[in-house]
């Protein structure tokens, strides 16, 4: 585990920015895919 | 019991809120982040943490946004990286008010003051016209709204006038229109100001602020509004994080809730008419500005259950809309379901 209060709050405060970024891109990737796995299944239950 | 240094029941409550801020999000377009700044200072948080993480929160929240504008083609990055410029000197007069109203204890009143006169004035705007248009279309605020026409009568005569200005130095933006750059410095650094103020995008004034006093189509106001928050959103979550303003453990749940919860609004755009939950959402915003109301009382008058009933209220506000957005999506779907049921083939 990298300790991050050793370095200047400036590196802290990208890596919190940086953080935010990665979780951001992670969560469009994946609930992307989700919703192209869901959406045929969905439409499958509406036109049951 | 705890995860990541944060008690199970809070991160439910981030993530369920965050859901619930994106559904907001991604149906109106606009708006929903509004809401996360003040809950955090209902919950008592320092102002500082409660303004930084919002950002962060808008700034998490826009780049999901922007990805899906890019790929529709409306984002106009000159345009954008002119906004950024003035965007980010307002930005930081913005954050050094903050701190220095916090240097003499008044950041918190402040701030909750302003949030209680525009989520007021927003929220009996909207209300207001909601119920005068009953139902008739408007497509303010609605993420569908950017592909409709525009309709010259819609424009008002001031911002007509505010237009017909033409100081130069003029510049080409998309579609071929030409813009004067003080106009586009101005209107950046003014919603700026009050982004780092606020710790909000500053979408809900940037936005129509775009599309009247400069004349950009709605479009490419909403995908060059996105794409710029990412930069503010960033660059005040960087100024923020410096000062130990960034809660991470406050960010995650809610982007991970509203991520989902802003797919979920989006598709609903598509199934529910905004003119029918219009009306809520006016009242969500005037439910929010008079729970920051009392918090603030609570806080003048030392009444700790003012506090409670602010925090509530503001809870049960996004509940009521978010609920209302989902609920109408579900009846539509099972209506259409029954009324292709019920037709012969």
């Amino acid at each position: 585990m990298i300790d991050l209060a050793a370095y200047s709050p400036a590196v802290q405060a990208g890596a919190l920015v940086g953080a935010v970024l990665l979780e951001a891109i992670v969560l469009y990737v994946g609930y992307g895919a989700l919703e192209r796995v869901a959406t045929p299944v969905v439409e499958r239950i509406k036109h049951a | 019991m705890e995860l990541f240094g944060i008690a199970l029941t809070t991160l439910a409550l981030f993530v369920s809120f965050g859901f619930m801020v994106g559904v907001l999000f991604g149906f109106f377009g606009m708006g929903g982040s509004f809401l996360v700044t003040p809950a955090l200072l209902v919950m008592g948080y320092p102002a500082r943490v409660a303004v930084g993480s919002g950002m962060a929160f808008v700034f998490g929240t826009a780049v999901i946004a922007t990805l899906k504008h890019h790929d529709l083609g409306q984002v106009d990055y000159k345009l954008g990286g002119l906004m950024i410029v003035g965007t980010s000197v307002g930005i930081e007069l913005g954050r050094i008010g903050v701190f220095y109203l916090e240097d003499l204890g008044l950041a918190s009143g402040v701030i909750g003051v302003t949030y209680v006169v525009l989520l007021g004035g927003i929220g009996l705007f909207v209300t207001r016209n909601a119920l005068t248009n009953d139902g008739e279309d408007d497509s303010g605020g609605h993420h569908d709204g950017a592909d409709d026409e525009i309709d010259p009568d819609a424009i008002p005569d001031i911002a007509k006038k505010i237009q017909s200005y033409r100081v130069p130095p003029m510049m080409t933006i998309a579609g071929g229109i030409q813009v004067s750059l003080w106009m586009v410095l101005g209107v950046a650094f003014a919603t700026g100001l009050l982004s780092g103020f606020l710790g909000v995008g500053g979408g809900f004034i940037r936005m129509p602020a775009m599309f009247y006093l400069i004349g950009v189509p709605v479009p490419v106001a909403v995908g060059t509004d996105l794409f710029e928050i990412v930069f503010s959103g960033g660059i005040g979550s960087f100024l923020y994080g410096m000062e130990g303003g960034v809660d991470l453990s406050i960010v995650a749940p809610l982007l991970a809730g509203s991520a989902l919860g802003a797919r979920i609004g989006s598709a609903a755009t598509g199934i529910v008419d905004e003119s029918d939950i219009k009306v809520y959402f006016g009242l969500m915003l005037l439910g929010g500005s008079v729970a920051v109301a009392f918090q603030q009382a609570g806080d003048y008058f030392a009444i700790e259950v003012l506090n409670t009933v602010g925090f509530v209220l503001i809870l049960l506000s996004a509940f009521m809309v978010s609920g209302a957005v989902i609920y109408s999506t579900i009846a539509t779907v099972r209506e259409r379901s029954n009324v292709s049921a019920a037709s012969p083939d």
